[in-house]
């Protein structure tokens, strides 16, 4: 079963306290995610952390039940 | 696992840009590896890329390598930099071709 959206954003801001997830459905199909993650412990650290940190809060799913999740890391201004 | 290990690393020693991917740049069996190889040709630089789809153990070693749980994954002079979204945040932030460029990396023949 793929993620839905209230599970990834609950997920996400469940590991990253404070976070701000815009969550846009690609295809209409409740499959194909792209996620804007907005966070302050983005501060200061490489993309690739960023995205790690995202990685993370979905609990291994990513790369399996979460093939289609585009994400986006901001640091909040 | 660790002879694995050995291929990826040497395959990411041996090319300045190469590209882990699922297909062939003329043929992306993915829609994420397909965006990570048109950035590439806008950037015009030259590159190798490694169709893990043909190659089970690399499909799974590279994951562990770079600990990154998705294909695409680009690498630069040795270096991990993402897969297909980090490649389009900083290809819209021009960074990718900054840093391309600062490597020395050699340009695509035309």
């Amino acid at each position: 079963m793929p993620m839905s959206g209230p599970d990834i954003e609950a997920a996400i801001v469940a590991a990253l306290p404070g976070a701000v997830v815009e969550l846009t459905d690609l295809a209409g199909d409740d499959d194909h995610w792209a996620a804007k993650v907005t966070a302050p412990q983005f501060a200061g650290k490489p993309r690739v952390a960023q995205h790690k940190m995202v990685y993370a809060a979905l609990g291994g799913k990513m790369g399996g039940e979460l093939h289609a999740l585009q994400v986006t890391t901001v640091v909040p201004t | 696992m660790a002879d694995t290990n050995t291929r990826i690393s040497t395959i990411v020693g041996e090319n300045d840009v190469v590209l882990f991917m699922k297909g062939t740049p003329l043929f992306p069996q993915c829609g994420f590896s397909s965006r990570a190889i048109a950035i590439l040709d806008h950037c015009g630089v030259a590159y190798e890329s490694v169709d893990v789809l043909q190659d089970m153990e690399v499909r799974q070693g590279i994951k562990t390598y770079s600990d990154w749980p998705t294909i695409p994954q680009l690498y630069v002079k040795g270096e991990f930099l993402g897969g297909s979204d980090i490649m389009m945040e900083m290809f819209e932030a021009g960074e990718l071709q900054q840093l391309l460029d600062e490597k020395g990396v050699a340009k695509a023949e035309s």
